[in-house]
């Protein structure tokens, strides 16, 4: 060890996590509850109170509106990854797809973005579940491909076809009242999915769930169709995905041919390797870093893709765990210096 | 005993490209048998019991469980109606307590409607009832070994886990492929009894081996498989008699006595 002094060494102790989390013991004492309730109060105060914060700033309010909705699209790409072992690239198809709900919602029916959004969501998921059906057998990097083959081909079948607005999309859609209502339904929509979702990996579904991923044949022969739980999971992760697009389209007014973007398809994914697979959190913080980074290097133009991918790189390669367990380790974990 | 086969399967053939890892196997069990299933290594056991439990499509040939035409069917349907099977390799949850593997098949259809081990079903319970059948199984509870991670257990309480995994679904029929397999004789030793206590509690049993001392002590039938052929059936001294058994199965006659 570098910093290694002489007849000193370093200790690390592991804190009783499993003790401190789960038995009275948690709730003992207020530092023990402090303890427990400081991360995450720090991450739901600290998004609650963004956009009052970012109230100077109107150009990064917008960003947070961004941010969200990648962080939907992420936390739904985590758990259908690391939880249900479906790797889908269709972020993109779930923007468009809600996107273009809650446009032929609001333009054809007038219905205002209060209603577009939970209505767009909820069919979005349906269409996307349905049409993700035929798939869902697939295993890997088949269903991987598959699913990034969605938002290609929507885009290119609007186009030809020249259906909703062909290439020039639905435009003048109604925005949301004002950008605290945006920028509050967005931050609420990712907490109470974020909350929802943590809850239901450690309920008892959660494990139905994760033996789909680990060990699909033990499910099966416990008189479990695994069809039916993938499909609920991917109504899960699709309609998060649609709740972005939803409400993308009424903050630019307009649903297009870009929301079936693979950008929707591929930051998630470089969102939850950043911020660590499997934890939910991690993808959030992830968005927060990768779309805030994308924003600060606008300025170098063309260069920026380059300073992306290189940061990208150094993730994978020097701490492949991801932001979120690094940290959820050191936390849990005590070092002193000792004396032999 | 009534005369009507709770399963009965008839000329199941199974090829694997040019394998023919099944040809025209047909068998019969009778509620409360223990069916023993013998054979050597590659000789179409496990294809058998995938056949029957719907993990694989079998070529030719019917098979009928409660007067079902279940032929093909997709598994967790089989498993639905209460044919159930352990798998040769186990997979459970090491991470998590050994109990919480049973959640799984506690959170089936099957499960819920038959009310949950000894009718104590309710919602957020599964807990407690995955421990019961760990306890009915002969995990110690008060050893804590149901809240053991499963990585930390030895073979023969994986092995049980495997076998509480089928249990949690209360079945009329088990297949159990190699359960004895793996095991030290203390192990294999008290295994024995629960496998009797199984089918004291109603609970038809087909067990695929190819350890010999124990199937022939508890198996009231045995079959002989061979190169995807059914070459001997009947009971174990009858088997073990046969010619045509000894010379397949245990390549000359003196061997017989190694393996048994
Ligand atoms: N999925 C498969 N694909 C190709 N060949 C297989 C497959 N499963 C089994 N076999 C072949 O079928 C034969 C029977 O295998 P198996 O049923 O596993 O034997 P046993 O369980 O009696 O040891 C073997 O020759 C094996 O190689
Ligand atoms: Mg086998």
């Amino acid at each position: 060890m570098a910093n290694q002094k002489k007849d000193h060494r370093k200790e690390r102790l592991d804190r009783g996590i499993k003790v401190r989390t789960d038995g009275v013991y948690a709730i003992s004492h207020w530092t023990e509850m402090t303890y427990l309730l400081a991360p995450r109060a720090l991450l739901i105060g600290g998004l609650l109170a963004a956009p009052l914060i970012l109230s100077y700033f109107p150009y990064w309010q917008r960003v947070l509106s961004i941010i969200c909705i990648y962080a939907l699209l992420a936390i739904g790409f985590d758990f259908l990854a690391n939880y249900v072992g479906l790797v889908s690239l269709g972020g993109g198809f779930y923007v468009g797809v809600g996107a273009y709900c809650a446009a032929l919602l609001n333009s054809h029916l007038g219905l205002p973005p209060i209603v577009t959004v939970p209505l767009a969501t909820l069919i979005g998921g349906i269409i996307c579940t349905i049409l993700f059906l035929p798939c869902l057998p697939l295993r890997g990097v088949y269903f991987a491909i598959v699913s990034l083959m969605f938002p290609l081909l929507a885009a290119r079948i609007i186009e030809a076809l020249n259906i909703f607005g062909g290439t020039d999309g639905i435009m003048g859609l109604d925005g949301f009242s004002s950008g605290w209502v945006e920028q509050y339904v967005l931050v609420c929509a990712l907490l109470v999915s974020l909350f929802v979702l943590r809850r239901l990996v450690i309920e008892d579904v959660g494990l139905v769930f994760r033996g789909v991923k680990d060990n699909d044949q033990a499910v099966k022969a416990s008189a479990i169709n695994i069809t039916t739980y993938k499909g609920i999971a991917v109504f899960i992760s699709s309609a998060l995905g649609c709740l972005g697009g939803a409400t993308l389209a009424h903050i630019y007014n307009w649903a297009g041919l870009s929301q079936f973007g693979l950008d929707y398809s591929i930051i998630p994914i470089a969102a939850t390797v950043v911020g660590g697979g499997g934890t939910l959190v991690g993808p959030v913080i992830g968005c927060i870093l990768l779309v805030w980074l994308s924003e600060e290097l606008r300025d170098l133009g063309t260069l920026r893709i380059a300073v992306y991918a290189l940061v990208l790189t150094a993730f994978i390669v020097f701490k492949s765990e991801g932001i979120m367990n690094f940290a959820t380790r050191k936390y849990q974990q005590f070092e002193r210096w000792v004396h032999i | 005993m009534n005369n009507k086969p709770l399963l009965k399967v008839e000329n199941v053939s199974k090829a694997f490209g040019g394998v023919l890892a099944l040809s025209g196997v047909s068998l019969e069990v009778h509620h409360g048998d223990i069916l023993g299933i013998i054979g050597p290594n590659g000789s179409g056991k496990t294809t058998l019991v995938n056949a029957i439990t719907g993990f694989i499509r079998s070529d030719r040939g019917t098979v009928l469980f409660k007067d079902r035409n279940i032929t093909n069917w997709p598994p967790h349907k089989i498993a639905d109606l209460g044919l159930t099977r352990t798998f040769q390799v186990m997979r459970p949850y090491y991470s998590l307590p050994a109990f919480k593997n049973l959640i799984v098949p506690l959170f089936s259809g099957r499960a819920r409607r038959s009310g949950g081990w000894r009718g104590g079903g309710k919602l957020g319970s599964r807990d407690t009832v995955a421990i019961d059948i760990l306890e009915e199984i002969g995990f110690e509870r008060d050893s804590y070994v149901p809240y053991k991670p499963a990585s930390s257990l030895p073979t023969g309480y994986l092995k049980r886990l495997e076998l509480a995994r089928c249990l949690a679904l209360r079945p009329e029929l088990v297949i159990c492929d190699e359960v004895f397999s793996g095991l030290s004789m203390s192990e294999m030793a008290s295994m024995v009894p629960l496998m009797e206590k199984l089918r004291m509690e109603g609970i038809t049993l087909i067990m695929v081996e190819h350890r010999l001392r124990e199937l022939f002590r508890i198996a009231n039938r045995l079959i002989v498989l061979n190169f995807g052929l059914k070459i001997g059936e009947g009971t174990s001294e009858e088997v073990m008699d046969s010619k045509e058994v000894k010379e397949a199965y245990f390549g000359s006659e003196e061997e017989v006595f190694s393996y048994v």
